[in-house]
C-alpha cells in the first residue's frame, strides 16, 4: 500500500503545487495574497459541499446554514468570553456537526428537491434568528472579533494554504476509500446499497458530520481571519450559490476540483470587479455556460479526457 | 377592526402568491421542471411592464399586457436557453437531470436579477394603481386597488381552471402530468406539451410580477425571495397539485399577515417558515400532494 501512494502521480503533483503555492508570498503583493487567502478557505467550503453532493448526492442549498453556524460560534464566543482563538475555532466547528446533524435528520426522510427546500429553509431561518438576536450576533451589520490569527498578510496565507492542503487531503482521502464508494452507491440508489448490506444510514449521517465540520472549521477560521463575521460575507444564500457554482465548475465528485473552482471563482470575481454591477452577471454566465457545455467541470473535463486516451 | 383589516390585506396578498404558485406547479406537474428563476421572471414581468407605462407613455393598462407579454418571453427564454438544452444533452445522465436544471435556472435567475439592475435599475419599482380610489368595506378603508388586484388573480386563476379542463389542450396537457409515456402512444407530441405549459406559466408569472409591482412594488433585488416564497408555497400544498398551492397560498398569506399585524413586521416570514419546515418534516408529500 504504501508503496503503492508513494509511486501516485497525484501525490506528487499535489506536494509540488503546494511547494509552489507556499512560496507564492516571495512575488506576490500582500494584496493578492489576501484574495488567495480567502480563496483558499473558499475551496474548503467547496470541497465540503462536494462530498455531500458529489458522493451522497445530498441536494445541498444551504451550505452556508453550516459554515454560519461555525463562524458565529467563533465569534461570539470570542466576543463574550474571549478563549484562546484555537478553542472559539474548534467550538465552532462542534456547533456545526450539531447543525450538520439537524440537517441530516430531514435528508434521511426526504429526496431531491424536498430536502433542497429544508436547507434553503434553514438558511432563511439562521439569517432571521441573528438579525432577531441582534444585541449578541450584530444583526445585520455583523460583528468584529477582538483577536484575529496574524495581522501578517503571509502568515494569513500560510495559514490558509495548510489548512487548505490538510483538508484537501483528508477530504480526497475520504472519498477515494470504501467510504466514498458506499456513499456514492447510496446517493445513486439508497434502496440498491442498502440490499448490499451497507448501512445507509450510516454513512449518511457521517457524510453529514464530516461536511458540517470542514464547513463550521472553515467558517470559523475565515472569521478570525476576515476579524469579522456578518450575514453579507458567510450567511447569505448568494455566498451558498458561491459555493455551489464552484464546487460544479472544477467538477462534481472530484474534491479536488472544487478548490480549482473555488480559486478560479474568486479571482474570477476580484478581476472582473472593474465591471461593476455587471460582475457577478458574468460569472453566473460562465459557470451556467460550464453546466451546459462541459457539465463534468473544469477537472472531471480533464480527467474524463485523460481516461479516453 | 384589526381582525378585519387582517382579512382583506391578507386575502389581496395571499390571491397574488397563489397566483405566482400555480403556474410552478403546473410546470412541475407537467414537465418535472422546477424553475428557480421564477423570481426572475416575475420581475422581468414587472420592470418591462413599469417602463412601458411610465418611460414609452403608453399608460397602466398598455403597460401591464406589455409586462404579462414580458414575461411570457422570459419564460420561452428560460426554456430554449437553459432547461431544454440540460434535458436533452447526453453528457448529462439522467438520474442527474433534476439537480442540473434546478442549478441551470438557480444561475439563470442571477443572471436576469444582474442584467435588470445593470440595463434599468436596482430600485423598487411600483406601477401606478390600475384603478385608484378608496371603498370602505365594514369600517376598514380599502384601496380599491386591492380589490381589483384580488379580482384579476382570481380571474386568471378560473380562466387556467377552465383551459385545463374543458379545452382538449388542457385535458392533453392533464394527461401529461399524470402519465407521459401514456400520451406520447396517444400520438400526442410531448414537446408542444411542454412548450404550452410554459406558455401557460410564462403569463401567469407575469401577471403575478405585474399586479405585485401596481401592489408592493417590485426590485431586482426581490428575485430570490420571490422565488423562495413561491418554492415554499408549492411544497406546502404539495408539489404538482394546483389545488394544494392555493390552499397553502392562503395559508401563508394570512400567516404573515397575521405576524406582522399582531407580532411585529420584521418577524413576517418566520411563522410560514417553521410551518413549513414542520410540514416537510410530518408530510413531505405536502398538504394535498400526492405521492
Amino acid at each position: 500500500m504504501p508503496a503503492r501512494i508513494l509511486r501516485s502521480r497525484l501525490l506528487w503533483i499535489g506536494i509540488g503545487l503546494v511547494v509552489l503555492a507556499a512560496l507564492l508570498p516571495f512575488w506576490l503583493s500582500a494584496y493578492l495574497l489576501g484574495i488567495l487567502t480567502a480563496a483558499y478557505y473558499f475551496g474548503v467550503f467547496a470541497m465540503a459541499w462536494d462530498l455531500l453532493f458529489g458522493f451522497a448526492g445530498e441536494v445541498n442549498f444551504g451550505p452556508t446554514f453550516l459554515i454560519g453556524l461555525g463562524a458565529y460560534t467563533g465569534a461570539i464566543l470570542d466576543n463574550q468570553w474571549g478563549p484562546p482563538i484555537p478553542v472559539c475555532i474548534l467550538a465552532g466547528a462542534a456547533v456545526a456537526v450539531l447543525g450538520g446533524l439537524l440537517l441530516a435528520l430531514p435528508a434521511l426522510r426526504l429526496r431531491g428537491p424536498y430536502f433542497g427546500l429544508v436547507t434553503l429553509v434553514a438558511v432563511l431561518l439562521l439569517q432571521n434568528a441573528i438579525v432577531i438576536f441582534a444585541g449578541v450576533t450584530g444583526g445585520e451589520i455583523g460583528m468584529t472579533v477582538p483577536d484575529v490569527l496574524s495581522i501578517d498578510a503571509t502568515v494569513n496565507y500560510w495559514y490558509a494554504l495548510a489548512f487548505l492542503a490538510v483538508c484537501a487531503v483528508i477530504l480526497f482521502g475520504l472519498s477515494r476509500s470504501a467510504i466514498g464508494l458506499i456513499l456514492q452507491a447510496s446517493g445513486q440508489d439508497a434502496v440498491e446499497a442498502q440490499a448490499l448490506g451497507f448501512n445507509v444510514t450510516k454513512h449518511k449521517l457521517a457524510a453529514f458530520c464530516i461536511s458540517a465540520l470542514f464547513s463550521g472549521l472553515a467558517g470559523a477560521m475565515l472569521v478570525f481571519y476576515e476579524g469579522a463575521a456578518s450575514v453579507d460575507t458567510v450567511i447569505d444564500i448568494s455566498i451558498g450559490v458561491q459555493v455551489i457554482i464552484a464546487a460544479v465548475l472544477g467538477g462534481r465528485r472530484t474534491i479536488l476540483g472544487a478548490v480549482l473552482g473555488a480559486i478560479f471563482l474568486i479571482l474570477a470575481t476580484e478581476f472582473l470587479r472593474p465591471l461593476g454591477q455587471l460582475n457577478t452577471f458574468v460569472v453566473a454566465a460562465v459557470a451556467l455556460a460550464v453546466i451546459l457545455f462541459w457539465p463534468d467541470g473544469l477537472l472531471g473535463y480533464v480527467l474524463r479526457r485523460g481516461e479516453r486516451e | 377592526m384589526v381582525g378585519l383589516q387582517i382579512l382583506i390585506d391578507g386575502f389581496a396578498i395571499s390571491s397574488l402568491y397563489g397566483l405566482g404558485a400555480v403556474g410552478f406547479t403546473l410546470m412541475f406537474g407537467v414537465s418535472g421542471v422546477l424553475n428557480l428563476s421564477h423570481g426572475g421572471i416575475m420581475v422581468v414581468a414587472a420592470v418591462c411592464g413599469w417602463l412601458a407605462a411610465g418611460d414609452l407613455g403608453l399608460g397602466v393598462y398598455a403597460g401591464t399586457l406589455v409586462g404579462v407579454l414580458a414575461g411570457m418571453l422570459a419564460a420561452y427564454a428560460t426554456y430554449f436557453v437553459v432547461v431544454r438544452p440540460i434535458q436533452r444533452s447526453r453528457a448529462i445522465p439522467r438520474e442527474e437531470t433534476e439537480i442540473f436544471v434546478l442549478t441551470g435556472t438557480l444561475l439563470w435567475g442571477i443572471m436576469i436579477q444582474d442584467g435588470i439592475a445593470y440595463l434599468f435599475t436596482d430600485n423598487p419599482v411600483t406601477t401606478r394603481p390600475l384603478i385608484s380610489g378608496v371603498t370602505s368595506i365594514a369600517g376598514v378603508r380599502t384601496p380599491q386597488n386591492e380589490i381589483m388586484i384580488a379580482a384579476l388573480c382570481w380571474a386568471a386563476i378560473g380562466l387556467l381552471w377552465l383551459l385545463v379542463n374543458r379545452t382538449r389542450a388542457g385535458k392533453a396537457l392533464l394527461a401529461a402530468s399524470m402519465n407521459p409515456r401514456g400520451l406520447t402512444l396517444l400520438g400526442f407530441e410531448l414537446s408542444r406539451m411542454y412548450l404550452l405549459v410554459w406558455t401557460i406559466y410564462g403569463v401567469l408569472a407575469g401577471i403575478a410580477g405585474v399586479l405585485l409591482a401596481s401592489f408592493l412594488g417590485v426590485s431586482s433585488a426581490n428575485a430570490g425571495q420571490l422565488t423562495a416564497s413561491a418554492f415554499s408555497i408549492v411544497v406546502l400544498g404539495g408539489l404538482g397539485s394546483v389545488s394544494g398551492s392555493l390552499v397553502a397560498a392562503y395559508l401563508v398569506g394570512y400567516l404573515e399577515t397575521i405576524t406582522a399585524y399582531l407580532i411585529a413586521p420584521t418577524l413576517r416570514p418566520i411563522p410560514a417558515l417553521l410551518l413549513l419546515v414542520l410540514v416537510v418534516y410530518l408530510r413531505p408529500q405536502g398538504l394535498l400532494g400526492r405521492r
